[in-house]
């Protein structure tokens, strides 16, 4: 086990690649998904609105 | 008018109009020289260096000053409203950006060829080189003028255009740089040079061809 | 021939995109983290290192799927653009817009993991290799699409300028790449350096081939995600957005 974490000495490198890939990856999903919901939060709340003011 | 003849004189125009500001020729000289004035002062003057660089460097500064004009192809026609005029017109778009593109080679373009051999020698290249240097920059500054009428016909409505300019327009210069100075480098060490500039060429026609329709279209969209 | 084209006229309607990417979205997301998971471990557990590299050529595994979803995504772009400009569906700029940002992180992650498998193996972070410096300016034109949507205010025009732009780059990339792989066989160092790692044993090559694919599900998903906010904004004031968000 831990000569998987070792990666023959080349862990920060091999760990280091896979990290950056995974915390770009992620970022980038989290802002797409974030940007949904904030759209969808103002538009239910327009609607809310425009509801109330009927 | 036929289109040949609007061609003409929108070419006479610009020329008129660019020998009336000189500080638009002499802006661009002056940045070329003190660009490649720089590089001794920063890598140290050793004659061996220098002489290695001296392809690169005047390549790179060619480049650069041709990004630095690159704003006038439209920017005081935008700014009176000729190119609305020049949009409405019943000529081809991409003929009269074809005209406007050429005024600036020949205004830009043209000065920093004649001057480069100057410069060249102040770094050390070596004379055999100086021919294949001329004749790379010859057909390499006019694709820079005319890949650079793309970015500028995208940009030229926006605020801070100069910046996002080079950040388009640069990637699209590395092909022209990389063969252009290693014709240069070629030339110095005595190789044949004919297959860079056969490549150049073909630069040039491509950007010729392709070059003012798509900046023809890129300035209906920026003026619409 | 005919029923492809309403298929694919369909995918040009912003309420059929939005429904429909939304029953997609979650089996792509399952297929997504099977291939993943297949993908991680096969390739950094079960597959056995490298002769030369030792296990650093497990960084392979993200780089080159990387790499390759760099360019994938510039052609969706570009065919994007051309849908946009040539049969103006709004859809078509909205996925264009939606894919810039992620194509830039994959040229982005390809670099940094670039440099990490590079320093290991030749001793510096950065090497001007053909592959890294086409990515790089592969990125840099990524970023300059994304600047130049930002810079321009009208949605409409932004749109078609953008979609002029990746046109432009998608004629040069080709002419970058060859270049820039010219350019390097002529400034060859001491040492050849390639990026391809070790020639493909299938116990090596299955998991890149898995990965490659869980990528681009990733793609898939992402910009079906991004473009759903991005199709909300823009059809706001319409009524199918007013019978979804408010109609339940």
């Amino acid at each position: 086990m831990s000569e998987f974490f070792h990666m023959g000495g080349y862990a920060f490198y091999v760990w280091g690649s896979v990290g950056v890939t995974a915390v770009v990856m992620i970022a980038v999903a989290v802002s797409a998904i974030l940007k949904h919901r904030r759209e969808l939060c103002r538009i239910s709340r327009r609607l809310r609105r425009e509801r109330k003011s009927v | 008018m036929s289109v040949w003849q609007a061609f003409v004189e929108l070419l006479k125009r610009d020329l008129r109009l660019a020998v009336r500001r000189r500080a638009e020729i002499a802006n661009p000289l002056l940045f070329f020289v003190m660009v490649i004035v720089l590089f001794p002062l920063g890598v140290g003057a050793e004659p061996n260096l220098l002489e290695r660089m001296s392809a690169g460097v005047v390549w790179v500064a060619a480049l650069l000053a041709a990004l630095l004009t690159l704003d006038s192809i439209f920017r005081s026609d935008f700014e009176d409203g000729t190119l609305e005029q020049l949009l409405l017109s019943a000529q081809p778009l991409s003929i009269m950006v074809l005209a406007k593109v050429v005024a600036h080679w020949l205004v830009t373009g043209l000065p920093l060829l004649l001057v480069a051999p100057l410069l060249a020698m102040l770094l050390g290249m070596k004379s055999a080189a100086m021919g294949t240097l001329m004749l790379s920059l010859l057909l390499g500054t006019p694709v820079l003028s005319l890949i650079g009428a793309i970015g500028v016909a995208l940009t030229v409505g926006l605020r801070r255009a100069g910046v996002i300019l080079s950040l388009l327009v640069l990637p699209l210069y590395v092909p022209v740089l990389i063969f252009g100075a290693a014709a240069v480098d070629a030339a110095a060490s005595g190789l044949p040079v004919a297959g860079q500039l056969y490549i150049l060429a073909a630069f040039l026609a491509m950007a010729l061809s392709l070059a003012p329709v798509a900046a023809a279209s890129a300035l209906r969209i920026s003026l619409s | 021939m005919n029923s492809f084209m309403k298929w694919f006229h369909k995918w040009g309607s912003p309420p059929w995109f939005y429904r429909v990417s939304g029953k997609m979205l979650p089996w792509l997301t399952g297929l997504f983290v099977i291939t993943l998971v297949y993908g991680l471990y096969a390739g950094l557990v079960l597959a056995p290192a490298d002769y030369q590299q030792g296990d650093s050529f497990r960084i392979i595994y993200v780089h080159v799927p990387a790499a390759w979803m760099g360019m994938f995504i510039y052609m969706v772009m570009a065919a994007a653009a051309l849908v946009h400009l040539v049969w103006r569906m709004k859809m078509a700029d909205v996925v264009l817009i939606s894919s810039a940002p992620i194509g830039a992180a994959f040229a982005f992650i390809a670099l940094v993991t670039g440099s990490l498998w590079g320093k290991p193996m030749w001793g510096t972070w950065w090497t001007w290799d053909a592959r890294l410096t086409s990515e790089l300016l592969l990125l840099f034109i990524y970023l300059g699409i994304i600047a130049l949507h930002s810079a321009v205010e009208d949605r409409q025009s932004a749109g078609r300028a953008t979609a002029v732009l990746t046109l432009v780059g998608v004629v040069n990339i080709p002419i970058i790449h060859y270049s820039v792989v010219w350019w390097n066989t002529l400034h060859q160092g001491t040492t050849v350096a390639r990026l391809d790692g070790p020639a493909m044993a299938p116990e090596m090559l299955w998991p890149l081939l898995s990965m490659a694919f869980a990528f681009k599900l990733y793609y898939v998903i992402v910009m079906m995600l991004s473009a759903r906010g991005e199709v909300l904004a823009r059809e706001t004031k319409s009524r199918w957005v007013r019978e979804l968000v408010g109609g339940k």
